[in-house]
């Protein structure tokens, strides 16, 4: 097929009137075009209230709520459905073509490689209500990097909180490859290439694309859906010594009651489980699972920090910001991370970077970067929906398709960073809560965020979209 | 019991994290060890900033440092108790 279009682009003339781009408008498009009909045939949600108080920014803790906002009584949706004390949560979803279930709806403008960003971003300005992701790879890639950069883009387009997908590629054939491993799912997505096109007729044809997926996604409704349906994922990020008191155990409690409910749940951040990764085979549900998951640290030390490392890795391991906020020693750091799997949950298997979790619900492993915007990449691309991040000393991480809930303990970073927060859990260091209502807290917010609720990041305007890359390219 | 000023994760611990701002040298800390429950009282002998730790006994250059009840690195040189403990005197065992 991908032939075919590359040739229909070199022998076709461009016609006067019909932009070039269009020929090569992968076919997929043209078939997975938006139906307005499949808009129609949705439910309307239900439950929708209205809010009986204004937004609470923070969960616990004081009163964020500025005065002018209580005054101007404003009408939210409080959009809370069952969560603490009443059983398994269930949230207001968007479920996709191929049954998983998304709580963003995104029309994603994608470039398949660096030269096409500039043609997304235009499209992106043409079309409200569209988000181009820029990176800075895709050429000359090759062997398991190229491999990573395929996985990391298809499943970026097919995370459930995407609703369709326009792909720009300089030339036809790897951009096929992307728009047919994305309408796999049946989300509705469309390629072009630039090449023979050049920039104006590509962004133009893409651009009337774009609009078409804009008005049959925004027409999409939300339905109710429980937590066993939904996949989150962890990391955490800029930790201090407050992170392994707290905000990662309220993670760690949150993972324990997710799984018991049957969720779909990731961890990562191959590097940081130094000094604790024998702690931590400990917790596969299997022998063979435990093994594998030292296979891959091993792995990671003998290729990357063996032949890399300087006098020693003290410099970025911690981070220069860890060590401000207490943080001495990696393992010290690795003992911290690992609270954010709490005490029951065991993982059931070893994902590599941007790999789908294939053998159900449970916690997984995910060999990725420590780096908070390539593991959370990482993790999206894997299908994960949102994400939890825990920070000491004030992360600021966001990610465009994955909204990424931050909470923190340290009530210094509450106080300085609070446009940052989504959830304070500084109360556990007063013992003004305990580690099980700080876990329900987060569910809550968790639940209000699958819900609809911008989190910090995406108010912000975070958009850390940060692709890994193994090695040099060709 | 009253906000504390220092917590400590398990029983074994050789070492306490402050988790309030302002510590001055001098103070008598109160701690909760997570673990048992226990309150436990300490003199800070350095101004110790939030987040860092304390030692909760004597430690001896080349002393294993315990926290979460594992090995979180080695002592590079003595610290008396109540003294700051980061990286001025304690280093990874790794890398």
């Amino acid at each position: 097929m991908a032939k075919a279009v590359t040739k229909k682009a070199a022998a076709k003339k461009p016609a006067a009137k019909k932009p070039a781009a269009k020929k090569v408008t992968v076919k997929k498009a043209e078939v997975k075009s938006p139906a307005v009909k499949k808009a129609v045939v949705r439910k309307p949600a239900t439950r929708r209230k209205v809010a009986k108080k204004a937004p609470r920014s923070v969960a616990a803790g004081s009163p964020v709520v500025p005065q002018h906002v209580e005054k101007a009584k404003l009408i939210v949706p409080t959009s809370r459905a069952g969560t603490r004390g009443r059983g398994k949560p269930t949230f207001m979803g968007f479920r996709r073509e191929n049954g998983r279930v998304g709580i963003r709806n995104h029309v994603v403008i994608l470039p398949l490689d660096d030269l096409s960003n500039s043609a997304c971003e235009a499209v992106a300005h043409n079309i409200k209500g569209t988000m181009a992701l820029p990176h800075p790879y895709g050429r000359l890639q090759f062997g398991e990097d190229l491999e990573l950069h395929f996985r990391t883009l298809i499943g970026t387009g097919a995370n459930p909180n995407v609703a369709a997908v326009v792909v720009i590629g300089i030339e036809p054939a790897w951009t096929q490859r992307v728009v047919d491993g994305i309408a796999k799912t049946g989300k509705p997505v469309a390629g072009f290439a630039i090449e023979q096109n050049g920039d104006h007729k590509t962004i133009e044809a893409a651009s009337r694309q774009a609009r078409e997926f804009v008005h049959w996604a925004t027409e999409l409704q939300r339905e109710q859906c429980s937590v066993d349906e939904l996949w989150i994922s962890v990391k955490c990020g800029e930790s201090d010594t407050t992170s392994g008191l707290a905000s990662n155990p309220t993670v760690g409690n949150f993972i324990d009651k997710m799984d018991a409910w049957g969720a779909t749940t990731c961890f990562g951040e191959t590097s940081e489980i130094t000094g604790a990764e024998l702690v931590c085979a400990s917790r596969g549900a299997t022998k063979a699972v435990g093994d594998k998951f030292l296979k891959t640290f091993n792995a990671y030390m003998d290729e990357v920090i063996e032949p890399y490392k300087t006098s020693d890795l003290s410099d970025s391991q911690p981070t220069k910001g860890n060590i401000q906020g207490g943080l001495t020693t990696i393992e010290e750091k690795a003992f911290g991370n690992l609270e954010k799997i709490g005490k029951k949950a065991k993982f059931i298997d070893v994902l590599g970077p941007a790999e789908a979790p294939r053998k159900g619900p449970g916690l997984y492993f995910m060999d990725t970067s420590s780096a908070a915007a390539e593991c959370v990449t990482l993790q999206a691309a894997a299908g994960y929906v949102v994400h939890l991040f825990p920070t000491g000393q004030g992360n600021i991480i966001g990610n465009p398709i994955e909204p990424v809930i931050k909470l923190t303990a340290n009530p210094r970073t509450v106080r300085t960073m609070k446009e940052h927060v989504d959830y304070d859990c500084s109360g556990i260091l007063r013992r003004e809560m305990n580690l099980s209502q700080a876990g329900d807290g987060l569910i809550d917010m968790t639940i209000r965020t699958c819900n609809g609720r911008s989190t910090a990041a995406e108010a912000l305007g975070h958009n850390e979209f940060v692709l890994t890359k193994l090695y040099r390219s060709a | 019991m009253a906000a504390p000023d220092f917590l400590v994760h398990e029983t074994k611990d050789s070492v306490g994290v402050i988790v309030v701002e302002g510590i001055k040298k001098g103070a008598t800390l109160t701690g909760w060890i997570m673990e048992n429950d226990k309150t436990i009282k300490i003199k800070c002998l350095n101004p110790i900033p939030i987040g860092h730790k304390v030692a909760l006994g004597d430690i001896k250059d080349g002393d294993t440092i315990i926290k979460y009840g594992h090995d979180i690195g080695k002592a590079v040189a003595s610290i008396k108790k109540g003294g700051h403990v980061h990286v001025q005197n304690v280093k990874t065992k790794r890398w």
